[in-house]
């Protein structure tokens, strides 16, 4: 990796011509010294991205290029550091203790999952999927599934999208226990993390009861789901339910009124309605803001318009909005929990349609047509007809989109995924600007990145 | 198959239900930019796909299909609505116009298209490799990228690419 000292002749990089004819070297990924930065790559870096006649514009052009050396400093941040909840890379400008630019450096988790996607069947496909957000595996098993259904037109029964929903909504709490744990961390609270962990081990025990893993669960298939759900369920979802409802008022107790915790959340790392949709930010980094976006509610998929839930908001967009917000909607999640469990009717998990459905087991050992197209399910895949589909869903994080181009063959011609985490990753230089050095633990803890995703 | 109220350029409808533009690439951010104006507040996604191997697909008539396709994915929260534009992009000449001055939110969107695809856009800040290392070689998303391999331990296994 090239390091050192960029020359100032790069600042004009944009020249096509060369980019298109050199194939290394296009520039480096580090911040650079202000001089050798472009006035809309230094702009980005301290956080500028309305380009609005109103409001409170930052116009890049009006930084001090000059600035000596001497008077500020960048410093690197990871990727091997505790608190950048894992490869994540941060370069910052300091000045003292102040942050004056951030840029996020990612990819040190890159393995091409969207390179490998191409080469799976669409079998096999979800196995791959699951591996990119590994805090909520069901949500990205789910995106890929119903675009994939989409795609070939399969109905999948009813049941199947009951346990659809009853598997995101535990794993959204899931997702955002590990969240509170991990931000407890952060902030110094010890307790916090182990409580957050000892509650999600309850919802992983049932996942492993359910799918029979904990984390990758490959569960939610294209036509329905792996498996049914296990006997006395409603149960276990009863005892998950009520023992982690009562536990946030603890976690209430332990955070929410605690001074210390308040001033290391509140007013720390604001964020506007507008710099959020001029950044195209969503999730829990959204609400925050104020506006009531959750694709759940907004744009419903599966039956969420069949159950009653409130959608989260925010005020300030600060850190303390953003932990409110995830806090409540584990709440808010159980309350769904409650009403599938309800809800949930007797059927079949998965769709009847043989050419995406495996035979049953039983069948496998009586018929030897059953055994053959086992076989053929499982070695050859089956063939999704030509077309483009985007599939959107709430995961815990934001909107998780799914963009996957078919060509009428077993394996996808391309499947780009929109991680909702890559993207929030570009407000982390806004919210940090002007901020205190040791603030930027808590500023990364809430935009609450998932370097899986981001790096895929 | 009809045309937009704009009349500019053909739509279809996606299987989602979305409306579905293919624009030309001239007139690209213009025609981003008054769909930004009627509404879409956000721009989801931009991603490129290289249709190499896979040239039949359906357009509409009056599109000339190209390797590459930059498809925008933009999200109207006022209106609960998604539109897709997509844009036909040759091999010869992949550049496109940047949409960082409309949505700066593309900023990353674009440099992974960038960095896996190879798709340059114009008047893009800070066009860098994001997913891959600085000094990689090649665009690892198109078709004419190989994949890869382990090396197996059998004496008539292929060696390592």
């Amino acid at each position: 990796m090239t390091t050192g000292v960029r020359d100032t002749s790069d600042v004009g990089r944009i020249g096509i011509d060369d980019q298109l004819t050199a194939q290394t070297g296009e520039g480096g990924q580090e911040l650079a010294r202000r001089r050798q930065t472009t006035p809309g790559e230094l702009g980005r870096e301290i956080g500028a991205v309305l380009r609005l006649p109103e409001g409170p514009v930052l116009d890049p052009t009006s930084i001090d290029v000059e600035r000596s050396e001497d008077e500020t400093m960048i410093i690197n941040m990871g990727p091997q550091h505790p608190s950048t909840h894992g490869v994540l890379r941060l370069m910052l400008e300091l000045d003292g203790e102040f942050v004056l630019r951030t840029k996020p450096v990612i990819g040190y988790l890159h393995t091409g999952m969207e390179k490998t996607a191409e080469e799976l069947t669409y079998v096999q496909g979800a196995t791959n999927v699951t591996r990119m957000d590994y805090l909520s595996p069901i949500t990205n098993e789910l995106c890929f599934s119903m675009a994939v259904e989409s795609l070939l037109g399969v109905e999948v029964p009813e049941r199947a999208v009951w346990i659809r929903m009853l598997m995101s909504e535990l794993n959204r709490i899931s997702s955002h226990l590990v969240w509170m744990a991990t931000n407890g961390m952060d902030v110094g609270s010890t307790t916090m993390m182990i409580y957050g962990l000892r509650e999600r081990e309850m919802i992983l025990a049932f996942f492993e009861k359910t799918a029979g893993l904990r984390m990758n669960l490959n569960y939610v298939r294209p036509g329905g789901v792996a498996a049914d759900l296990p006997d006395g369920w409603e149960d276990d979802v009863a005892v998950i339910c009520d023992t982690i409802d009562a536990r946030t008022y603890e976690y209430d107790e332990l955070l929410t009124g605690q001074p210390i915790f308040h001033q290391r959340m509140e007013g720390i790392g604001s964020l506007t309605a507008e710099e959020a949709l001029a950044l195209s930010v969503t999730g829990p980094l959204l609400r925050s803001t104020g506006v009531p976006w959750d694709l759940r509610r907004s744009m419903p998929y599966l039956h969420y318009d069949q159950v009653a839930f409130d959608v989260i908001v925010g005020t300030y967009g600060d850190n303390f909005d953003r932990y409110a917000i995830r806090l409540n909607e584990i709440r808010e999640s159980i309350r769904i929990l409650r009403q599938v469990v309800q809800k949930m009717p007797l059927g079949d998990y998965r769709a009847q349609d043989s050419k995406v459905t495996p035979p049953p087991r039983g069948r496998i050992d009586a018929s030897m047509e059953a055994l053959i197209h086992h076989f053929k399910l499982f070695t050859e895949g089956f063939r999704v007809p030509t077309g483009e589909a985007y599939q959107a869903v709430e995961s815990p994080r934001g909107e998780l989109g799914m963009y996957l181009v078919s060509d009428d063959s077993a394996k996808p011609f391309r499947l780009h995924v929109r991680g909702p985490s890559f993207v929030n990753l570009q407000a982390v230089p806004l919210l940090m600007r002007g901020g205190l050095m040791s603030d930027t633990v808590t500023v990364i803890s809430t935009v609450d990145p998932v370097m899986g995703e981001v790096d895929r | 198959m009809t045309v937009s109220t704009a009349g500019t350029y053909p739509v279809t409808v996606g299987v989602g239900g979305e409306t579905v533009g293919y624009v030309a690439r001239d007139g690209y951010v213009a025609a981003i930019a008054e769909l930004k104006a009627c509404g879409y507040e956000l721009c989801a996604d931009v991603c490129a796909v290289d249709y190499l191997g896979h040239p039949g697909r359906p357009l509409p008539e009056g599109i000339a299909p190209e390797r590459f396709e930059v498809v925008v994915n933009l999200l109207s929260l006022s209106k609960k609505e998604r539109t897709r534009i997509r844009v036909q992009v040759p091999e010869d000449d992949c550049v496109v116009d940047s949409l960082f001055e409309l949505y700066p939110g593309t900023e990353a969107m674009e440099r992974e298209a960038y960095d896996l695809m190879g798709i340059v856009f114009r008047g893009h800040p800070d066009l860098t490799r994001i997913l891959m290392p600085e000094d990689w070689e090649g665009h690892p998303l198109r078709k004419d990228y190989g994949v890869g391999r382990v090396p197996v331990q059998f004496k008539e296994a292929p060696g390592p690419r």
